[in-house]
């Protein structure tokens, strides 16, 4: 990677080598002839100029300052070149100074100023920091929620207007955005793919190459780290996931599961909704999608995901397409828009249990919408957001579920990024039967207080809890109870769920209070904010954990230890 | 033939020449040392630094740097001389002018590594 000091210093060098030598060449010209003039002492006797005197009345002339004839005054031959003097040197700062104005203003050098000063602000990163290729709706969901929780993003767009929204954002963090081509492996390096603070990096632009590009990039230059990718069609998340892409999010998929799941046990479905969600948002409680007979408008992306996934659970689906040919559609699909009353009647509205408007318009969308609420007022309405614009007139309109595929790319996103055990969890609690998930999400409800739980996986090492760790090696058993209480007051519990702890491989679902902690232990917990700041008081602090563990507080440092120590025995000493 | 290749050759041996001229003479006899040649030499180093900026190869960079060299010892050399007469007012004694000789043939030596780089990389050019 080049440094900015080697494009930009050399730049600036060039750029004003000729005004220079023409500045040098003026003041040559006139120091000499100032020293070759002939002139007069004070006594009126034949005198000539020295370097010395010469170099400084030119020096006060050139710039036009002035301090009069020194020192003595001048003959009319040196008056004579002293005018040709100011003339030249005048002329020679004017087109100097001139040259660095405009250099200045230059569009290519302002360019290059910046682009050095966003490379300063990622070499200089000494956090953890995650890269989001693609500045849209779903990459500035992404940006915010991540800067909300004081995490560094860098951004790469290739859309000047994209960087420019950025910078007009508030985000509370600076967030350094490169115009730059992601798909150009070095860009990427750029932007920090090397960097060795890069956790992760996510392509969520607009394009499937693009996309795959910036996950081969990343895999193949920097192992270690996590890559989200955005994969518009099947073929591209299939391709995207073969070379190890760690999480390959497709919207409409996604959205068609989560329907699914969502008739079939409602319980996970709402499990699943909050622990994914993006945190600090209302926590959704809809109406859930009915089973029985379904109304799809639009046969794109959206509506054969879904189609497939409602035919798998053995329901009933109509279709209704403009293009019934063109697009594949199954035999008794209806001919039309389905903004038109005539179209959603011919396709038995009146008796349909749900519909979803998947168009790529949102205004087709809206009016289908409306005019199905006209004719069965019932019936339950899921409807495509194309933009987040339409989204107050899309809740408006009344609709049941709305399908926001930046919402779901992001929180998916977000979930991968923030608590990697997650997905883990999802896949177990999958497994279990409908009580214990519908326990949980009692549970998770009662933590959460109204909003979507923040998810964290808490590693007992070192680094993430010192004080746990030396207690271990003193021999002190350490209940999981120690950290899930608040560190003043251990008989008010915090305001979070222990998931699921994992160790040496073994997936231990919803642990108990008991639990004893180990060395290692990865341990994936919902909650609040607010929850999650204290629970790291006990896992820093060996005082507190002891207060923690056995309820004694008791005063630290070396001479309150010792005198401790001789009062009560050596029980506390270390 | 370039002529941007014949402009900077050009300046880098008069640089050396100049240099040369003014070196040359007995050590620390005024009168073996002209005023005029020492600026000329200043001027003609000034150029060349300037002519030397921008390069981005490694030999230009010691290019640049010999001659940043080269100026700071013709002006230090100045300095002395104009300190020296008009403002300690010693006046040009036998031991004045053999620091400026002196400190102008530093200059000396780094203008011969300007020249002799220069030399390098052309031959390494042709072949």
């Amino acid at each position: 990677m080049k440094t900015s000091g080697g494009t930009i210093v050399p730049l600036i060098l060039r750029r004003m080598r000729p005004p220079l030598l023409v500045l040098i060449s003026a003041y040559a010209i006139a120091v000499a002839g100032l020293t070759l003039m002939p002139g007069q002492d004070g006594d009126g006797a034949p005198w000539r100029m020295d370097f010395f005197h010469a170099f400084y009345v030119i020096t006060y002339t050139a710039p036009t300052i002035g301090f009069g004839e020194i020192p003595y005054e001048f003959t009319g031959a040196q008056r004579l070149w002293v005018t040709f003097s100011i003339y030249l040197t005048v002329l020679a700062w004017l087109y100097a100074v001139g040259t660095i104005i405009s250099l200045i203003q230059d569009p290519a050098f302002r360019g290059a100023m910046q682009r050095a000063r966003l490379r300063r602000a990622v070499r200089l990163m000494s956090e953890p920091f995650y890269i989001v290729c693609g500045y849209g709706d779903t990459g500035s969901l992404l940006v915010r929620s991540l800067t909300e929780r004081r995490r560094r993003v860098v951004v790469v767009d290739h859309a000047q207007a994209a960087i420019e929204a950025l910078e007009l954002r508030d985000l509370g963090v600076y967030v350094p955005g490169f115009q730059l081509d992601a798909e150009v492996p070095d860009n990427l390096a750029v932007a920090g793919l090397q960097h060795r603070w890069c956790a992760g990096i996510v392509a969520v632009t607009d394009s499937d190459h693009a996309n795959l590009k910036v996950a081969l990039t990343s895999k193949l230059q920097n192992r270690s780290m996590t890559v989200v990718a955005r994969a518009l069609t099947a073929e591209g998340a299939a391709n995207m996931a073969s070379f190890g892409t760690d999480k390959v999010i497709n919207a409409y998929d996604g959205f068609a599961e989560r329907l699914r799941l969502a008739i079939l046990s409602p319980d996970m479905h709402r499990i699943q909704d909050w622990l994914t969600g993006i945190p600090a948002t209302k926590l959704p409680e809809r109406p859930l999608p009915p089973s029985g007979r379904w109304i799809i408008c639009g046969f794109g992306r959206l509506g054969r995901a879904v189609y497939r996934e409602l035919k798998r659970l053995g329901m009933e689906v109509v279709i209704v397409d403009r293009d019934p040919a063109g697009n594949a559609c199954p035999p008794d699909t209806v001919a039309g828009k389905g903004t038109e009353a005539a179209t959603l009647r011919a396709s038995g509205i009146a008796s349909a249990d749900a519909l979803l408007a998947a168009t790529s318009d949102d205004a087709d969308n809206l009016s289908i919408v409306m005019t199905a609420r006209t004719l069965n007022p019932d019936i339950y309405i899921a409807a495509r957001e194309n933009d987040l614009t339409s989204k107050p007139l899309l809740q408006a309109a009344g609709v049941d579920l709305p399908v926001e595929p930046s919402y779901i790319l992001a929180s998916r996103t977000l979930s991968v990024l923030n608590a990697p055990l997650l997905d883990d969890f999802l896949d177990q609690a999958h497994g279990q039967d409908r009580a214990w998930q519908a326990t949980l999400a009692e549970d998770i409800q009662g933590v959460a207080a109204g909003i979507i739980p923040e998810t964290w996986t808490l590693r007992v090492s070192q680094a993430r809890a010192p004080a746990v760790l030396d207690a271990l090696e003193r021999g002190v058993e350490v209940p999981l109870s120690a950290i899930t209480h608040h560190p003043r007051d251990r008989t008010q519990s915090l305001d979070c769920l222990a998931l699921m702890l994992v160790r040496e491989g073994e997936f231990t679902l919803l642990p108990g209070q008991e639990t004893r902690l180990a060395s290692g232990d990865r341990i994936l917990f919902c909650g609040t904010d607010q929850a999650l700041g204290l629970m790291t008081v006990p896992l820093r602090h060996v005082n507190n954990l002891r207060y923690m563990i056995s309820g004694e507080s008791v005063p630290d440092g070396l001479l309150w230890r010792l005198l401790v120590a001789r009062r009560t025995g050596p029980r506390h000493a270390r | 033939m370039n002529l941007e290749k014949v402009v900077f050759g050009f300046f880098i041996l008069l640089a050396l020449t100049l240099n040369f001229g003014f070196f040359l003479g007995e050590f620390d006899n005024p009168d073996h040392h002209n005023v005029y040649e020492l600026f000329a030499a200043i001027v003609v180093s000034l150029i060349a630094t300037v002519l030397k900026f921008g390069e981005r190869t490694q030999i230009g960079a010691v290019l640049l740097a010999a001659s940043l060299v080269a100026d700071l010892q013709l002006i230090a050399a100045a300095l002395v001389w104009g300190m020296a007469v008009y403002v300690a007012d010693v006046g040009l004694t036998p031991a004045v002018m053999a620091s400026i000789v002196s400190l102008s043939g530093g200059a000396l030596l780094a203008n011969l590594v300007s020249a002799t780089l220069l030399v390098i990389e052309t031959s390494s050019l042709q072949r």
